[in-house]
């Protein structure tokens, strides 16, 4: 395992709990979730739709603020969104009217101004788009967009970066390529990373440790460590059987593909 | 998102630019095209005049027209209700942008103030712009302050509008990236707010800049002494067409070149689109 850095801190969930609807009788969205992340780990959260991971991840964002249990980071209690953690959206949400170098530095207005543009173009090259800093969010491709919104998410040095379906937009190569990248970024920060995704193969890739999360009501079902080094093979023996095994969680066995890989 | 960018675009270009490919005509750029139905529609217009087909004295060549202007600038004449005019619209579009913006602002942000007053405002805005004159100059007088009211009414709806509905529609997403570096209050219609909404305020701006030309020739017409509105009454009273068409002419340049300067402070400030 890498070093961690000693500046983040851990991520505790506990008991969370989250109901869409008024006085009890809404939606159980998250019923019970306790969940410990240690510092620098990538933590990869899988589900289908409705099973509640966005909205796990929101909380962790604190852009839900309705909930019950307590998320812990540290020693401190999450009750609003904070610089401390770092968010990407699936769409890059870039603001339009800003050039890449203006959107990264959107997050970091308090700083003082050069050491906002030297963390700026430290990060532009970090995510590598050195001279697109004066381009427009409308003249980026998907993949490049997405970029600068990780280079926004990571400017303000935060403890933990929270990715909702990053890549979950983009066509299948450049998929590739960003989770390549995502994983170089991981390296060089050691920044804690939990990344919600419904791409079984993607958290195979990415992940330290696999979340996986079934539906009605929201709940985590099996949570699977993945020691394989990196990069890893995604046609390797090991992947496959790992695959086969988290296929398992969702289908029943008969409906498990046997030989898609060939 | 996209194509409401794009569609925001063409309301700001000028003029739409001829398709491409083979052009119609051999050597001649594609942009002068527009011309010529206006310069043989002219011509024709002068040779009638000329020849006397057109009665000269309800209307008179281009020619003369031209010279009337002429003669008007030479005189004053033309400085002093072209002044006069001009103050009376900037002053009004100002006033009237002013109070949009703030209702707009207002009923955009708060629900609690679109529910006061938009019912009353949709009700106000289906008044046609004539019936206000009787009134206005019953409660403020023939003197510039009911012109200035007239000419304010007709740019604060369009400017209320597109920015009221501008803000209300303003997308949630971007909203969220505000939330998520905890941008509050002033701070997020600053910096998230209102450029996001600054393309339809434009669209706002520049309607509502043309109703208030509209509504100044109305005020003019109705109870004038100066200003080029009574420049066309007068010339109607005194029987003289050159006049009135003269004024007319000069209420589109005086019109365009407004819109123009408008248009070139829009496409100023949105150039990250054309980029």
């Amino acid at each position: 395992m890498s070093s961690f850095d000693v500046r983040n801190s851990s991520l505790q969930l506990e008991r969370v709990s989250k109901a869409f609807g008024t006085n009890g009788n809404g939606l159980l969205a998250l019923d019970n979730i306790d969940l410990d992340i240690a510092p620098g780990e990538f933590t990869c959260i899988v589900g289908g739709s409705g099973c509640g991971k966005t909205t796990l991840l929101r909380i962790i964002a604190g852009l839900e603020r309705q909930y019950s249990g307590s998320v812990l980071l540290g020693a401190n209690r999450i009750t609003g969104p904070g610089l401390d953690r770092g968010l990407v959206f699936q769409e890059h949400r870039l603001l339009p009217w800003l050039t890449v170098a203006e959107n990264v530095k959107f997050g970091i207005s308090e700083l003082p101004a050069a050491e906002r543009n030297a963390r700026v173009a430290q990060y532009i090259e970090l995510v590598g788009l050195h001279g697109f800093e004066q381009s427009y969010p409308h003249q980026l491709s998907g993949g490049m967009a997405q970029r600068v919104a990780i280079a926004r998410a990571l400017v303000s040095h935060p403890q933990l970066l929270l990715l909702d379906e990053p890549f979950g937009a983009l066509d299948a190569l450049t998929r590739i390529r960003m989770q390549h990248e995502l994983l170089r970024i991981w390296q060089a920060q050691q920044t804690t990373m939990i990344l919600v995704t419904h791409d079984i193969d993607e958290a195979i890739f990415l992940a330290d440790r696999i979340v996986i999360m079934s539906a009605r009501p929201g709940s985590i079902k099996r949570i699977i460590r993945v020691d394989m080094p990196r990069p890893r093979d995604r046609s390797s023996y090991e992947i496959t059987l790992l695959r086969k095994s988290i296929y398992r969680e969702f289908f029943a066995s008969d409906e498990v593909p046997e030989d898609y890989e060939i | 998102m996209s194509t409401q960018q794009n569609a925001t675009v063409i309301q700001f270009a000028t003029s739409p630019t001829a398709p491409r490919g083979r052009k119609p005509l051999r050597g001649l750029p594609s942009r002068f095209i527009g011309l010529i139905v206006p310069i043989v529609g002219l011509a024709l217009w002068e040779m009638l005049a000329r020849f006397g087909v057109l009665p000269a004295n309800t209307l008179p060549a281009p020619s003369v027209i031209g010279q009337t202007i002429l003669e008007l600038g030479r005189s004053g004449e033309l400085w002093h209700h072209a002044g006069i005019t001009l103050w009376r619209i900037t002053t009004g579009f100002l006033l009237g942008a002013a109070a949009g913006t703030v209702f707009g602002a207002l009923t955009g942000h708060s629900a609690l103030a679109r529910r006061l007053f938009d019912p009353l405002l949709q009700a106000l805005r289906n008044i046609p712009s004539m019936a206000w004159v009787p009134l206005f100059l019953l409660w403020l007088g023939i003197q510039e302050s009911s012109k200035i009211a007239m000419i304010s009414l007709g740019a604060f709806f369009p400017v209320y509008l597109n920015l009221s509905s501008g803000i209300s529609h303003v997308d949630p997403k971007l909203i969220e990236v505000g939330m998520v570096y905890r941008l509050r209050g002033l701070q997020m219609i600053r910096r998230v707010i209102l450029p996001a909404v600054l393309p339809e305020y434009l669209v706002g701006l520049r309607s509502g800049l043309g109703l208030a030309w509209m509504f100044v020739v109305a005020a003019e017409i109705m109870g004038a002494s100066r200003g080029l509105g009574f420049l066309m009454i007068d010339g109607q009273m005194t029987g003289r067409a050159s006049i009135i068409l003269a004024s007319v002419i000069l209420f589109a340049c005086l019109g365009k070149a407004t819109d123009l300067l408008l248009v070139a402070v829009g496409n100023r400030l949105l150039r990250y689109k054309t980029r």
